[in-house]
């Protein structure tokens, strides 16, 4: 008894012991000593690990070769290398806010430019703080609708396309495609959309286009996370709709094309929105993914001659950060490179005002105000047909508004149409009325764009 | 052969263990207050009272709702995330439809709707026993969650589903900083704990803890099986409810219906499973763990990514560690961290008296 | 009628993808008396492993027995370091354990073979076929089919080997089997062998399926309603119990899902779970536990 009594006391002594010394270690890993003085900063909350690990670890790869290139090629912005740190995310909402809160005050002295957080949840919980903080929250081609009105969401910016852009431009492609939007009356679409606040967020705009254009319109939700479903595509297999707009998320893409091929829906009929556009989407639901259509605000492929730059100045010294090199030039690839584009834009833009030197947020924030990049600029970047041209202001941080469809023929995405634009004159009050709901709700007074700040 | 001493010498004065004096107690708890109310808020740093203290005192606070009902009554609740939501989504109605109610009338209520919730879900278990009673609390939280994202009334018809922080104020004192949401949260959880860890004290824990050691026994001898089960789900989710609402409105900001999902439940489990169940104070240990572990890790990655390994590998490598943590905890020490605590307190007590 | 008949196969033949997993928690049951909530990650690592080895241009036998035997030494593996030594604790600390393990799974997985989304080819062609004028998926027959092997194999393993009796033997007294000289180590090993295939062909199944990826161990939530229907301890209720879980959470969300606005796939077997069980606690197979006071 004495003997396991004294083993037991051992054991519970070394394990306190051991506690504190890990502990120890640990807080002398929060102390640096490297200077990053004169660098501008960007915090990455990515994810590469857990259920979207495939879109983070493409997008984020994107951004950071964009960087490397920027800072190897150009020795950084006017002189000022970008610096970065990674803090995993695994798409939960809870470890977003812990690295906003962590990253937030700058590396080493660099300040923090913008959050990218590529998460709608993640952009939701740190978007008061973000505006608090005065550090601008960019949710490219995602984010809270309403925060395309910078008057009320100054530090919040759904660069290129929002989401009632992105069902509204749908709608009017499938209007080309009957020919013509007065045709559009009668006929049959279903929204199949993911059971979050990301797939609900577009029911009322679609409700609105349904009545302007006359079409019937069933909006079929599908419970996270999308594994089964069997019974919604019998139900639209009885619709028999003229097309499907797919909302998806994540596992819910690759599911949904091979039930529509169980109940013999034909994919050149299915359209998927921004979010379920990646070769990640489409190749593992094999055969039943041929002849998928999706909207794209970027086309994939390497053609473009600042992708040619990175594979030149980045991939092939070896820097790359994706860890399959196949990857390099895929749709969530281009993404992350087309985003690096637009933040570094908005910094080189902050910079012609405020100095060529590490800006504050509120400075970085008056450089995506003001962005505006037409296809002289574009070509001068070489994303000529890689990004679309984008205008900001402050009562308009979205600029685009415009998307291209692109079509999976089994092994990649071709594009398939110019750039169709959203009617955005038709969402602009919806837009303006939500957002000084918000404002109301929040005691907010909204800013007046007609003044600079 | 000498004589024995016949002289009664003095009685050896020993000196009491610190349990046994209770000024020094009420010195350290003073300490502690002083610690916790003062030099906290004004010495802490915005991540230090955003991202780790104010999430370790409200998962406290969820653990000690979910120690009453599974630690203490010995009822198995996989659904503490769904009552924390129902908790959240009912003080934020009230915060926006009721602007007339304060704050804290708010919370009330919120932990009493919740506590309603609970005590429906928990009808179950006059019937249910042991392992199978999970299945009612997961319908609970597959429930919760389809119902705030569907029924969009719930949400201030947000069609999302989202909620988004209202302005907080209590007795005309704006919470806006995070010191000031750090006290409102510490206050909160203060009372709650107060108030749980006499209750646990009293009658109705007794009973509590006769149902969930021998429960035909506690029958036998008259106890009201029914109502003592149902009346731990209530105030078990009149606990979590009210944790919900500070999670949401004093920690994230916004919420989502599945930002209370399935993982939260489980990780309020593993609280009170580390830190020991039907134990008060080890809510807070294991409330410790399962916040300070991951930052950790997460911390020491960043210094290890310099070395060349890269994020995603360490976050895999955190993962195997968290799980190979738990089964080590679950075999080496079953009570838990509190008696983990407890044991050493006594081994350091009884160490400079050891022979 | 039609529709309906349509919805009623498809639920059935979605319920025996369900049994399939469940399959495998019954085996661990059976056997250790822990409800297993790795068993979904141990489909994961399953499906992950097959498909990493094929894409690397292994044959696909190879590769299946390769990953087969990966898995079977991880189920020894647990059965040694993290069963055994908590052998007498409360159902709520294994299943705890389990939890944990499904983490280190997940982790393990993804560190060996990446996050990334694989696509399963098990070289059929899903083109609806039409009986009757009912549309049943290609897939979904080949999936019953080799469920219904795995079953009768199973229950001719069951019930007439010599393995099978000691199985039942163990299953049913433990300390009894031991007092007649079963060796409970090696049925205890064998059986965790057999749940590891039961879950590498699931894998591979649920990986035709949905593909390869993360939230494939998510299924493990869809066995839980089935067990409790069927009973932990019945292989017959696993079936039993998919079969009805899959049909009526098809029949549900079409006829009333469209009343309460869809979604509703995710609690409904829950719901249903709990009713089983308000009338029958102990499942429709299972065996009654004695209460002693």
């Amino acid at each position: 008894m004495n003997f396991i009594d004294s083993f037991k006391r051992r054991g519970t002594v070394s394990r306190v012991a051991a506690a504190a010394s890990l502990t120890l270690a640990l807080t002398a890993a929060f102390l640096s000593t490297a200077q990053a003085a004169g660098e501008e900063y960007f915090p990455l909350q990515s994810y590469r690990v857990g259920p979207y690990a495939a879109g983070g670890s493409g997008f984020f790869g994107g951004f950071i070769d964009y960087m490397n290139l920027i800072n190897k090629r150009d020795g950084g912005v006017n002189g000022v290398k970008l610096t970065w740190s990674e803090c995993e995310t695994e798409y939960v909402v809870e470890k977003g806010v812990e690295c906003y809160e962590r990253l937030k005050s700058g590396l080493n002295g660099a300040p923090a430019a913008a959050t990218n957080p590529l998460s709608v949840g993640i952009a939701y919980a740190t978007l008061d703080r973000s505006t608090a903080d005065k550090i601008p929250l960019i949710t490219i081609n995602h984010g809270r609708t309403d925060s395309t009105d910078g008057a009320v969401f100054p530090y919040v910016f759904p660069l290129q396309l929002n989401p009632y852009s992105e069902v509204s431009a749908i709608v009017n492609y499938i209007g080309q495609q009957s020919g013509g939007l007065n045709q559009l009356k009668g006929k049959k679409i279903v929204v199949l959309y993911h059971g979050s606040p990301y797939g609900r967020e577009t029911i009322p705009v679609l409700d609105a286009l349904a009545k302007k254009y006359g079409f019937e319109l069933t909006q079929i939700e599908v419970p996270h996370p999308g594994n089964e479903q069997g019974s919604q595509w019998l139900t639209i297999h009885r619709i028999n709709p003229d097309w499907v707009i797919l909302r998806g998320w994540g596992v819910m893409n690759p599911v949904a094309l091979k039930s529509a091929q169980k109940v013999g829906f034909p994919a050149n009929h299915i359209i998927g929105n921004i979010w379920s556009n990646s070769e990640e989407d489409a190749r593992p639901a094999g055969d039943a993914a041929k002849g998928f259509i999706s909207i794209t605000t970027h086309p994939s492929g390497t053609d473009f001659p600042v992708i040619q730059a990175i594979n030149q100045y980045v991939i092939k010294p070896g820097n790359g950060n994706l860890k399959d090199p196949a990857r390099f030039g895929t749709v969530y690839y281009n993404l992350g490179v087309v985003n690096g584009i637009l933040n570094v834009e908005a910094l080189r833009v902050a910079q012609a005002k405020f100095g060529n030197k590490p800006l504050t947020g509120e400075q970085v924030r008056w450089g995506f105000e003001h962005l505006n990049l037409d296809d002289a600029r574009l070509r001068q970047l070489g994303a000529y047909g890689l990004v679309q041209p984008l205008k900001l202001s402050c009562a308009d941080h979205e600029g685009g508004g415009a998307v291209r469809f692109q079509q999976w023929d089994g092994q990649q995405w071709k594009v398939i149409s110019g750039w169709v634009q959203a009617d955005r004159a038709l969402l602009r009050p919806i837009i303006e009325k939500s957002a000084n709901a918000y404002a109301r709700e929040k005691g907010i007074t909204p800013r007046d764009c007609s003044k600079d700040i | 052969m000498s004589s024995p001493d016949t002289t009664l010498s003095a009685p050896r004065t020993f000196k009491p263990y610190p349990q046994q004096r209770p000024l020094l107690k009420v010195w350290l708890a003073a300490v502690l207050v002083l610690i916790a109310f003062v030099v906290v808020p004004v010495f802490g740093n915005d991540y230090w009272l955003n991202a780790i203290l104010i999430p370790f005192l409200v998962l406290s606070l969820a653990g000690l709702g979910l120690n009453l009902v599974t630690g203490y009554a010995g009822q198995l609740s996989l659904g503490s995330a769904a009552f924390m939501s129902v908790g959240a989504y009912a003080t934020y109605n009230l915060l926006v439809r009721v602007p007339a109610l304060p704050l804290a009338v708010d919370l009330l209520l919120g932990g009493l709707i919740s506590a309603v919730v609970g005590a429906l879900f928990g009808l179950p278990s006059l019937r249910i026993k042991g392992f199978y009673l999970i299945v009612s609390t997961l319908a609970a939280q597959f429930f919760v969650e389809w119902i705030f994202t569907r029924v969009s009334w719930f949400s201030n018809d947000d069609t999302s589903g989202v909620l988004s922080a209202p302005r907080l104020t209590a007795f005309g004192w704006k919470i806006d900083t995070p010191a000031a949401r750090y006290l409102f949260v510490l206050g909160v959880t203060s009372v709650l704990f107060i108030l749980a860890a006499r209750l646990v004290r009293s009658e109705l824990g007794r009973r509590w803890m006769a149902v969930r050691d021998m429960d035909t026994a506690a029958r036998v001898i008259g106890i009201p099986i029914g109502r003592t089960k149902l009346l731990a789900f209530a105030l078990s989710s009149f606990v979590t409810g009210i944790a919900g609402a500070l999670w949401a409105f004093a920690y994230l900001g916004t919420v989502e219906p599945h930002g209370f999902d399935l993982n939260l439940s489980f990780q309020v489990l593993f609280i009170i499973i580390i830190g020991g169940m039907s134990s008060i104070g080890g809510n807070f240990l294991g409330a410790a763990f399962i916040v300070l572990l991951p930052i950790l890790l997460s911390n020491a990655a960043g210094a290890l990514a310099t070395v060349g390994i890269e994020a995603g590998q360490l976050q895999n490598l955190q993962k195997i560690l968290f799980g190979t943590l738990i089964i080590v905890f679950l075999i080496k020490e079953p009570d838990g961290l509190a008696r983990l605590v407890q044991t050493v307190r006594n081994r350091l007590r009884d160490w400079p008296l050891r022979a | 009628m039609g529709f309906f008949l349509e919805v009623l196969v498809g639920g059935l033949l979605a319920g025996v993808m369900y049994s399939m997993v469940a399959i495998g928690f019954v085996l661990i049951y059976k056997a250790s008396g822990v409800f297993n909530f790795a068993q979904g990650s141990m489909v994961l690592f399953g499906a992950l492993t097959y498909v990493s080895l094929v894409e690397r241009h292994v044959k696909p036998v190879l590769a299946f027995g390769v990953t087969l035997g990966a898995l079977v030494l991880i189920a020894l593996l647990i059965g040694r370091l993290v069963l055994r030594p908590l052998v007498s604790r409360p159902p709520i600390v294994l299943f705890m354990a389990t939890l944990g393990l499904s983490f280190i799974l997940e982790g393990a997985a993804q560190l060996f073979w990446g996050a990334q989304v694989h696509g399963l080819d098990l070289g059929i062609d899903d083109k609806p076929l039409n009986v009757g004028g009912i549309m049943i998926s290609q897939f979904d027959i080949f999936a019953a089919a080799t469920a219904g092997v795995l079953v009768i194999g199973l229950s001719l393993l069951t019930n007439r080997t010599r393995l099978g009796l000691s199985l039942r033997a163990v299953a049913d007294d433990p300390l009894a089997a031991l007092a007649i000289g079963v060796r409970l180590p090696r049925v205890w090993a064998i059986v965790w062998a057999l749940a590891g295939f039961v879950s590498l062909v699931a894998g591979l199944l649920w990986g035709a399926r949905l593909g390869v990826q993360f939230s494939l161990s998510l299924v493990v939530l869809k066995a839980l309603p089935v067990l409790i229907i069927g009973g932990f301890s019945s292989i017959g209720g696993a079936i039993v119990g998919g079969l009805l879980i899959g049909a009526s959470e098809k029949l549900a969300e079409v006829y009333v899902g469209s009343l309460l606005g869809g979604g509703i796939e995710n609690w409904f077997p829950y719901l249903l779970a709990m009713l089983f069980l308000l009338a029958r606690p102990v499942g429709l197979f299972g065996e009654p536990a004695v209460e002693r006071v």
